[in-house]
């Protein structure tokens, strides 16, 4: 008997095939993403996890009895009442007697698998593009990669170059005819012995004056001279990284409700993750306001609920206060979303735009107005309701030299639709801007 | 015998090494080999992670397989029910091949693995090398190599036509997988000696036989001649023919060589696999029932301590426990508690003198030979024919099995049959009839081609017990039948009596 040892050989067998039906149900598990987004929590999105898609679309039929028609006799165990000629109503789902199990389980309206988180985001961001990435801030030392970039004649001796230094210590004491240590000793010893011996006087003149200057040059060329040192070259080059600040304005007060507050809620997970799929590094800052707005985290933003009037500036104000003192322009790619049902106090709105005009478009890559509605009831058709006056406000500003997009939400299944059509790869020329309605 | 039985502990508490292993295996194929005289395939026992359980699931256990979406999806469905909790993986696969590979996971406790080694490797082993299914059926030395080629084949293909113009392919040929099985060997064409001996039998028959009083009777016009041409045209084709890849594989007009060569790969594994269809209850079966006899022994001989004894026991009590048909976790009838509990009855019924046994069982009750026997029928036999020849009225009555009539015209079910007098013979033969895969299996077959005409096949389904077809999928079947066909496709279902339903496709997108 042989016994093997499996466990090391490389995994990932079936990955192929994971693979292959996946490309196969494509449409089908891109659907089932977009449904599985849609009801799924803001950090949540970002793991990857289960989805059904319809058994039908990656059905694999065969020839198989249905359960129809016919005459069957099955046998069962465990008899506990019953006796010869009984008559048993048939049990209510069709064949029922359990004996013809249609052959691998299907006839289940659903598919379910996991998807890993990779393959999950990659149908979630299909073909999605911010605009203006091209902007990177170069950031310091934490993100260097230090590579060898050849030698150099100057450096810490950690990091002399042995072979190197001898190479050029060498061919530097060729050129220069420095005698080696074999000559000086033959010398010394020719000397030796014609010392013992006594004989030519002449001759041993000669040598001694030979080994004197032997060894003169001997000290005048070293056998390492500063000219020889080599020493390896570290290049730093520092690793563009991209960091992003997100920045996520909610109107709190008692006009939004929760439904509003999750739509806008679904819109800012998406950017998130998208974000950090684009960005090495991803802040987000959580800026709520009514008549006045504050920075809290996540929990409070979504859930609790002031009272107060609406004043959008406010929250301006904040985020171009944060961004000034912990995000400077330079080093963070700054992207606003803000989520309104479109009410605010009619003398702010000048202000708004303004503040906007001046200060957080100029600065922002992206800055996306999301206008979110009470449901599908309210809304007939896109011109049905009166607009606010905060979006006639805001609509002045729309253009294509100033990227801000804004859009209307009323119905969770929108925010999908509407992120992608924000975000969807556009030509280059037609540039950062958003579109209004 | 004359070896010492005893020894010292194999193993104390969970852990094991692969000297442990070696000494479980040692210890194992002793009692297997020299007790129950068990003859074997070498073993080749390999260790995997959970990971790997699952990619080798996902392959129908295969150590290597060519790639399709369809694995994909199993690999899928099975990892989310692991991942999720809701089915444990097998301790092991074993897989008929000579050598004979048994796959043990790492996280088997040191009993888990002897009673996987025992299960597998001795249990299962045995079954494969000795059952006349298997050595009809499959070729287990070659089977590895074959699958070797199969890959490689399938990934050429790829690289040559396309991976959409293969998968397409192995999409239709899957479809038709469970009608590309041989059932019966062919006929093989007769060598000149036999062909002489039959005509001499022949002639000493009709020398027997020879009475000039039939000269002097009317001659009657053969059948057969009244339609010669349709007769002639089948028997070129090979018709009826139930083997419809093959039928396929020979005879489908457009086909090009590769894409036969495809199909011809899916029949020959599908024809590999069918001989595990007709056996689970006796294969399952015989590896239980041989398992649990060596870690008995094992335990009697103090190799195993009590713990990991009782740790056995909890497991195998698990496998083979048969809920009852009311029961949530009911799914029809376990073939490892059937199969243990029949060859348990057939060592008890070789010992007994009782006279119901000696009624039920004329020919083996108190024969004292009980290994001989098992032996016998693990070789000869198959589910279907072994549940009739075997299954006790004590084992009736033991798992109180009762037979429905469930006719859909009719509001009720009947009980036809109890575990009584009157019912054990009908019990027996229903519950046979239950694993005889050629009568589960629909017998569809292709009858019929015009090949000067508009060349449509005919396929007939012939109907037993006005059972028909799911149309659903009867329907997409023949849309792949008639694309690998390339004209158009009609499927009868029909018995006797009436005709039910007729299918027909047209290819969509026929294979050129």
């Amino acid at each position: 008997m042989h016994i093997i040892d499996r466990r090391l050989d490389p995994g990932g067998k079936s990955l192929a095939n994971r693979q292959r039906f996946i490309r196969r149900a494509r449409a089908l598990v891109r659907q089932a993403v977009r449904e599985a987004s849609g009801s799924r929590g803001i950090r949540e999105v970002d793991e990857g996890g289960s989805v059904s898609i319809p058994a039908d679309g990656v059905h694999e039929p065969s020839f198989h009895r249905g359960g129809e028609t016919g005459r069957r006799e099955p046998v069962l165990p465990g008899n506990k009442t019953y006796v010869q000629g009984d008559r048993i109503a048939r049990p209510p789902q069709g064949g029922g007697s359990g004996s013809e199990g249609s052959p691998d389980g299907e006839g289940e309206d659903q598919f379910r698998f996991i998807l890993s988180r990779e393959e999950f985001l990659e149908f979630f961001l299909e073909d999605l593009e911010l605009p203006n990435l091209a902007k990177r801030q170069i950031m310091g030392d934490a993100q260097e990669i230090r590579r060898p970039a050849g030698f150099r004649t100057a450096g810490p001796p950690a990091a002399l170059s042995v072979p190197r230094t001898l190479r050029r210590s060498l061919s530097r004491r060729i050129a220069l005819r420095r005698p080696s240590s074999d000559e000086i000793d033959g010398l010394k010893r020719d000397i030796e012995a014609l010392e013992k011996s006594g004989r030519s006087a002449r001759r041993l003149a000669e040598l001694k004056l030979e080994l004197e200057r032997q060894e003169r040059r001997t000290r005048t060329i070293p056998f390492i001279d500063p000219v020889d040192l080599r020493y390896r070259r570290i290049e730093v080059t520092p690793e563009p990284v991209a960091r992003a600040a997100m920045f996520c304005l909610m109107d709190v007060s008692a006009s939004m409700d929760e439904h509003m507050k999750d739509l806008a809620k679904r819109f800012f997970s998406l950017l998130y993750i998208f974000l950090t799929r684009r960005y090495r590094q991803v802040e987000i800052v959580f800026i709520r306001h009514t008549h006045e707005a504050k920075e809290v985290d996540e929990e409070t933003f979504f859930h609790s609920r002031l009272s107060g009037g609406t004043v959008i500036s406010s929250a301006l104000d904040e985020m171009a206060k944060i961004a000034a003192e912990r995000f400077p322009v330079n080093q963070w790619n700054i992207y606003g979303a803000q989520a309104s049902d479109g009410d605010n106090l009619s003398t702010d709105n000048a202000r708004s735009v303004a503040l906007l005009r001046s200060t957080i478009l100029p600065m922002s890559q992206f800055y996306a107005y999301l206008q979110v509605g009470h449901g599908e009831g309210e809304r007939v058709g896109v011109f049905s309701r009166q607009e606010s006056s905060l979006w006639r406000a805001y609509q002045q500003l729309v253009g294509p030299d100033l990227p801000l997009a804004m859009r209307k939400v009323d119905n969770r299944r929108d925010i999908y639709p509407i992120f992608r059509e924000l975000f969807e790869r556009k030509d280059v020329h037609t540039g950062s801007g958003g579109h209004g309605v | 015998m004359g070896f010492e039985p005893g020894g010292p502990l194999l193993f104390s508490g969970q852990d094991w090494s692969f000297e442990t292993l070696q000494r479980i295996y040692g210890a194992v194929e002793r009692i297997a080999h020299d007790e129950l005289g068990l003859d074997t395939y070498p073993n080749q026992v390999e260790v995997i992670t959970s990971e790997q359980m699952l990619d080798a699931y996902a392959s129908t256990g295969m150590p290597l397989f060519y790639k399709h979406w369809s694995f994909g999806k199993q690999f899928l469905r099975n990892e989310t029910l692991y991942r999720k909790g809701w089915q444990g993986l097998a301790y092991e696969i074993v897989i008929n091949s000579s050598p004979c590979i048994v796959y043990i996971m790492e996280e088997n406790s040191a009993t888990m693995q002897t009673l996987v080694l025992a299960h597998a490797a001795f249990g299962h082993n045995h079954f494969f090398k000795n059952n006349h299914t298997f050595r009809q059926w499959t070729d287990a030395s070659a089977i590895l190599d074959y699958l070797a080629f199969a890959k490689k084949y399938v990934t050429a293909c790829e690289d040559r036509y396309g991976a959409d113009a293969v998968e397409r392919l192995l999409d239709s040929a899957h479809a038709l997988m469970n009608n590309g099985i041989h059932r019966y060997p062919g006929k093989h064409a007769p060598d000149l000696l036999s062909e002489e001996r039959r005509e001499q039998e022949r002639r000493a028959h009709d020398e027997r036989l020879y009475n000039d009083l039939w000269r002097t009777l009317p001659k009657k016009r053969s059948k057969s001649a009244e339609r010669p041409e349709e007769d002639r045209r089948r028997a070129l084709l090979g018709l009826p023919e139930e083997n419809i890849l093959y039928f396929l594989e020979k005879t489908a007009p457009r086909l090009q060589g590769w894409q036969r060569e495809l199909i011809r790969i899916v029949r020959q594994i599908a024809q590999y696999f069918y001989p595990q269809r007709q056996t689970k209850v006796m294969n399952e079966g015989c590896a239980t029932f041989v398992h649990y006899k060596i870690m008995g022994r094992l335990h009697e001989t103090g190799r195993i301590t009590d713990g990991a004894y009782l740790e056995f026991l909890h497991s195998h009590t698990n496998v083979v426990t048969q809920p009852d048909y009311d029961d949530p976790r009911y799914s029809g009838i376990n073939p490892y508690a059937l199969g243990f509990s029949m060859m348990q009855e057939i060592e008890r019924v070789c010992l007994s003198e009782s006279a119901e046994d000696k009624a039920a069982h004329p020919d083996i009750a108190g024969c004292g030979d009980p290994y001989g026997v098992l032996k016998d029928a693990w070789a000869n036999y198959r589910d279907e024919s072994f549940v009739m020849q075997f299954l006790s009225p004590r084992l009736i009555r033991k798992h109180r099995l009762f037979r429905l009539v469930d006719d859909q015209e009719e509001d009720e079910v009947l009980v036809a049959s109890i575990h009584d007098e009157r019912g054990y013979r009908d019990v027996r033969r229903s519950l046979s009839r239950h694993f005889d895969v050629s009568r589960q299996d629909p017998d569809i077959q292709v009858v019929d081609v015009d090949l000067a005409g508009d060349r449509r096949l005919l396929v007939r389904h012939n109907v037993v017990d006005g059972v028909t077809l799911d149309a659903g999928d009867a329907q997409r079947v023949l849309r792949h039948l008639a694309d690998l066909w390339g004209y158009s496709v009609r499927l009868v279902e029909a018995d006797e009596r009436a005709t039910y339903a007729t299918h027909d496709a047209e290819p969509s997108q026929a294979f050129r």
